[in-house]
């Protein structure tokens, strides 16, 4: 196929087809929106973040002596509400998502730009009342909202805050709307399923998780509101209501949510292990279909939250069992991106130090997650530090690490530039030791019994946390340093070119940035994905990607 | 700062060592694949290291039998991991004929115990070793959660609901108590301590702390305090239905549907009079809502449960009875 | 592309290749967002059917309080609704324009007469201490579990009473634009969706009516 730069004229690219705020605020074009979630985003992460620093340090004495426990109560629930909410599930879909998904399929836009913008002002308007609540005193609950503490007990910013989530909710709904009719309809000539990128599959799998997900979470903080503000009696035992049934429901969508967190996680891992391998991927209907799998499989596991809350042990086996086959979906792409490594040509630039960090982090979140659906280890290490360590490992570990090499693969075509090779690497390298010394010392606090949420603990528990919060400060470092550089990069970095990794498909046919309409010559696609052989017209580049 | 870092929980009760058993499984399991693909990882990585910038890698198609292999292997073990799991979980169910009952009550921020004796304490928990001992728990607020790591046991407290759950000590010593779940202010300081005794020493120590009368007796006279006993009479025109003997049989209702007795029905009885009707009687109970604290309840159910096992009966009703 | 070299229609945007591509890309858009209604409600009927399980009686006595002729009446009205809506987006796709506007106002007015008669009966539960509240009263069954039937009636009727005044909304909306001439033979998707989310809207009460209004009529 012939690159589909234009060589006559040159048409101005997306960042700049327009100037001034207006332009950005009032943009309709998928990429430019993509910049403005990130910025939101990236926003959100610091202040969670800032809010893990002080739990961290909160946890090196083990007295309570460095904030209030209504203080700490506030920063492990706002510390969860932000990540979870505003940075984990929005992350890779709204910037990387939108920015790619149209690209990658070869379309102008998505289906409907306007709602896609629509999506970024709801998101903030979320975050606005959320950080209405914080700054008036914030929420107690945890980020779990568990009734009746919740509803009866609680007397901090309930409503605010679970307004802003439902409101929030209604972005999610908006951005998986979009991409799911997006690719749908609006493929380019050729381009059938089983051509499409895994990163495209992915936001497929994610896409129906929030569209089915997310109003059930909406109907649940709606009546969570109810019962605050007139005690309607639905999770009030007091009424003939039930607290537990706040539970299933909740859980029917935070548990899928975890997937809509890690799913495109997995989709970016694709892209960066064929290109750092140049190869097609081993088995790629085997991982489309997985993650299709773990969408579907990832709504009837919910009840695994409630081995210890007394419901019935035949529901609570079956959860058990099913908890377990979702493992099988997600253990195939492992094994799948290990074999694609199989006399590959290796390259170990940054993005690949987060893919491979990624492979290595999700396997060990993974098989704590089976560790936990186990039932007779549940009951132990259920709501201890085992299990925040075990879903840091596939947050932090997964959707994190997914993120950065994302960010870091796309850089020159989102930014038109490069960033410094020596010091991407070094905070790759970082970030994932800081990462395993802050959350690996957390599964051993967890088996010996510490309960999480905690504020205080017992003395012969210190030395663990202490390492767990140095490895926090080493983490936090490895966060900082990519936003110094790439800051740097996007004025100073130097110009990147098309195709500055050697990678195949659409999106590094067209020029770094992109023009305002993607294409201007509707591609047309006659190959697979990954085609990265001589056969199917693969041309290694001649020389080597220019960092700084 | 203590350098002496412990790495492992005591193991302190009959469950302990099962649940450890099936944990160093699923750890050994975890560390071999965990081992296994970070070395091949890296071994390709290493291996086949790109060395000429235009190099291309093999290509690779689909294995169909690999894939296959792949899913099926993982699969048989976490089905044996499940099987396995479920085994020691429904045992930590399965509580013995011959346990006592305790019954425990978690309240912002305490855990209250209440020994069958009728000894009460907070946040300390005298128990035997070698004799099972059945927990009846609820909260009287929010949910919390009642955890004592050297038991490996963790069960919910849900008001509005009695869950049960039980043990046998097997090592005489201190355990740590903790709230496992959030529950407010002060969530990590609803601890305690559990205290394991030779079971001569336990009943020393029930002996020395003797209290004015047992659960049950104190039921008793709750029961008449309150005037159960004008309606629930032991003749069969009483306006009520008989209490003696009911304790965990099934109850004909009004509707025709047949409930279990258990604890958690006598409560829902006593505070929500209207919802479940036996046959044969009238809706005229009021509520207790609000006029009893859970401890009360909890004599009165302890009464109720004694009925019949320490009182000669009259035969109760056939009919009304169900 | 067969209508690649036709004209560019007014309303088709930039990113789409063709009308009927717009179309099906809108239509789909509708039928996914109506999905997730389906969840949004479904978590609330969920919410239902566990405690009318768990309460059949009280639901079944409180359940009779409700003015099943008002009910019935209505569902009535709410189907004639659908049936003026269907009309509407026959017009629009017959391109008779006039026609899509009336049919349209026909379908308010049918929506307000529908939302007229609901407040005649939030009225009467208000008038009998049926609103929970400070004033609830209720004799007979349980009160606690009565009290949640109200709850769950003012939450599911109410939540549906909202989407039929956002639909009422865009009718009114959509009306002028219909009088402009805007929908076309070619071209007329906000009707089509907008009758989509019109029937839904109808489904919902199809549901609730025989959920809410008619569960104690079969034990008498």
């Amino acid at each position: 196929m012939t690159p589909l730069v234009s060589t006559g004229k040159r048409i101005p690219d997306y960042l700049n087809a327009a100037y001034g705020l207006k332009s950005w605020l009032f943009t309709t074009d998928h990429k430019r929106i993509a910049l403005l979630y990130m910025a939101s985003v990236t926003m959100f992460f610091f202040l969670g973040g800032l809010m893990a620093v002080l739990i961290r340090l909160e946890l090196v004495t083990p007295q309570g002596d460095l904030v209030e426990p209504d203080v700490y109560n506030r920063l492990f629930t706002m510390h969860g509400i932000i990540m979870v909410f505003f940075f984990l599930i929005p992350a890779i879909p709204a910037t990387l998502g939108n920015f790619l998904i149209p690209i990658m399929i070869g379309a102008k836009d998505l289906a409907f730009p306007r709602i896609n913008l629509g999506s970024w002002y709801v998101y903030n308007a979320g975050g606005l009342f959320t950080m209405y609540s914080i700054l008036n005193g914030g929420v107690d609950t945890g980020w779990t909202f568990y009734t009746p503490f919740s509803t009866t007990f609680s007397n901090t910013y309930v409503l605010a805050t679970g307004l802003g989530i439902f409101i929030t909710g209604f972005s999610s709904i908006m951005t998986g709307l979009n991409f799911l009719v997006t690719i749908h309809r609006m493929r380019a000539p050729g381009l059938t399923w089983f051509r499409l990128p895994l990163f495209v599959w992915a936001h497929y799998a994610t896409s129906i998780i929030m569209l089915l997900g997310t109003p059930v979470l909406a109907i649940t903080v709606l009546l969570v509101a109810l019962e605050r503000s007139f005690h309607i009696g639905v999770f009030d035992p007091a009424y003939g209501g039930d607290p537990i049934l706040f539970q299933h429901l909740f859980w029917f969508y935070s548990h899928p949510a975890v997937y809509i967190m890690v799913l495109p996680a997995m989709g970016v891992i694709s892209e960066l292990i064929t290109c750092f391998a140049r190869k097609r991927v081993f088995g790629y209907r085997f991982i489309a279909y997985s993650s299709v799998a773990i969408a579907v499989l990832g709504f009837l596991v919910w009840g695994h939250h409630m081995f210890t809350t007394g419901q019935s042990i035949y529901a609570s086996t079956i959860f058990s069992v099913l908890s377990m086959l979702v493992a099988v979906p997600s253990a195939i792409k492992v094994f799948n991106w290990t074999a694609t490594l199989y006399r590959g040509s290796i390259s170990w630039d940054t993005p690949m130090l987060y893919a491979l960090g990624f492979i290595g982090l999700f396997t060990i979140g993974g098989l704590t997650g089976v560790m936990l659906a186990t039932l007779g280890i549940d009951i132990h290490v259920h709501d201890t530090y085992f299990v925040v360590a075990h879903f840091h490992y596939i947050m932090v570990g997964g959707t994190i690490m997914g993120y950065l090499g994302g960010i870091h693969f796309w850089w020159p075509k989102i930014t038109g530039r490069m960033y410094p090779a020596f010091w991407s690497k070094f905070a790759a390298i970082t970030i994932f030791i800081g990462f395993n010394l802050t959350f690996f010392p957390q599964f051993i606090l967890g088996y010996m019994g510490m309960p999480r949420r905690y504020h205080a603990y017992p003395d012969e528990w210190q030395v663990l946390n202490v390492m767990s919060s140095a490895g926090a400060s080493i983490l936090g470092v490895g966060y900082l340093i990519p936003m110094i550089y790439l800051a740097w990069s996007m004025r100073y970095g130097p110009r990147a070119e098309a195709n500055p990794w050697g990678a195949v498909g659409l999106e590094w046919e067209i020029q770094s940035p992109p023009t305002a309409h993607n294409f201007e010559t509707e591609p047309v696609v006659d190959k697979e994905a990954y085609a990265y052989t001589a056969e199917q017209g693969y041309v290694p580049p001649t020389k080597e990607a220019e960092f700084v | 700062m203590n350098f002496d870092i412990p790495l492992f929980p005591e193991s302190a009760s009959s469950l302990a060592s099962q649940v450890d058993n099936i944990y160093f499984f699923a750890l050994g399991v975890s560390v071999v694949f965990s081992v296994l693909i970070a070395g091949t990882i890296f071994f390709f990585a290493s291996r086949y290291k790109r060395r000429r910038v235009d190099e291309m890698g093999t290509p690779e198609q689909t294995n169909m039998m690999l894939e296959l292999t792949w899913s099926v292997i993982p699969l048989l073990i976490m089905l044996f991991m499940f099987a396995w799991g479920t085994k020691v979980y429904l045992e930590s169910y399965r509580v013995p004929r011959d346990a006592d009952q305790y019954y425990v009550v978690g309240k912002r921020w305490m855990w209250k115990f209440q020994h069958p004796e009728g000894n009460r304490e907070i946040n300390t928990f005298h128990v035997p070793k070698g004799r099972p001992i059945e927990l009846i728990i609820t909260s009287e607020d929010v949910i919390h959660s009642l955890f004592i790591p050297a038991f490996r046991m963790k069960r919910d407290a849900v008001p509005g609901r009695y869950n049960t759950a039980w043990f046998e000590a097997t090592k005489t010593g201190t355990y740590d108590i903790f709230c496992a779940e959030y529950c407010g202010t002060e969530h990590s300081l609803m601890v305690g301590k559990v205290i394991v005794m030779e079971p001569y020493e336990y009943d020393d120590w029930l002996q020395g702390n003797k209290p004015e009368q047992s659960l049950a007796s104190s039921g008793a006279e709750l029961f008449e305090a309150k005037a159960c006993h004008t309606c629930h009479r032991l003749d069969s025109n009483a306006r009520a239905p008989i209490l003696a003997n009911i304790a965990g049989k099934p109850r004909l209702l009004q509707n025709g549907k047949t409930v279990d007795a258990t604890d958690t029905y006598l409560r829902e009885s006593i505070m929500n009079p209207k919802a479940k009707i036996v046959a044969g009687y009238q809706p005229i109970m009021p509520t207790f809502q609000g006029q009893l604290t859970e401890e009360q309840l909890l004599e009165l159910i302890s009464y109720i449960k004694n009925l019949g096992a320490d009182q000669a009966q009259t035969p109760a009703d056939p009919a009304a009875e169900g | 592309m067969s209508d690649a070299s036709a004209v560019q229609h007014p309303k088709l945007q930039h990113y789409f290749h063709s009308l009927r591509q717009q179309t099906e890309t809108v239509t789909l858009g509708m039928w996914m967002f109506l999905v997730t209604e389906v969840m949004f409600f479904g978590g609330l009927f969920a919410v239902y059917a566990l405690y009318r399980s768990q309460y059949p009686e009280a639901f079944a006595a409180a359940s009779s309080h409700l003015p099943i002729n008002l009910g019935a009446i209505n569902t009535a009205v709410l189907i004639g609704s659908s049936l003026t809506m269907v009309l509407a987006v026959w017009a629009a796709q017959t391109g008779r324009q006039k026609m899509i506007a009336v049919f349209l106002l026909l379908t308010f007015v049918l929506g307000a007469a529908f939302l007229g008669i609901k407040t005649v009966e939030y009225a009467d539960k208000w008038n009998h201490h049926l609103v929970p509240g400070p004033s609830f009263q209720f004799e007979g069954a349980d009160p606690g579990q009565a009290r949640m039937f109200f709850h769950l009636y003012f939450a599911m009727t109410g939540l549906h009473a909202v989407h039929m005044i956002i639909g009422m909304v865009f009718i009114l909306m959509w009306v002028p634009r219909a009088l402009r001439g805007e929908f076309t033979r070619e071209w007329n998707d906000p009707v089509e969706i907008l009758g989509l989310y019109w029937h839904f809207v109808d489904l919902v009460w199809i549901f609730l009516f025989p959920l809410l209004y008619l569960i104690g009529r079969h034990t008498g």
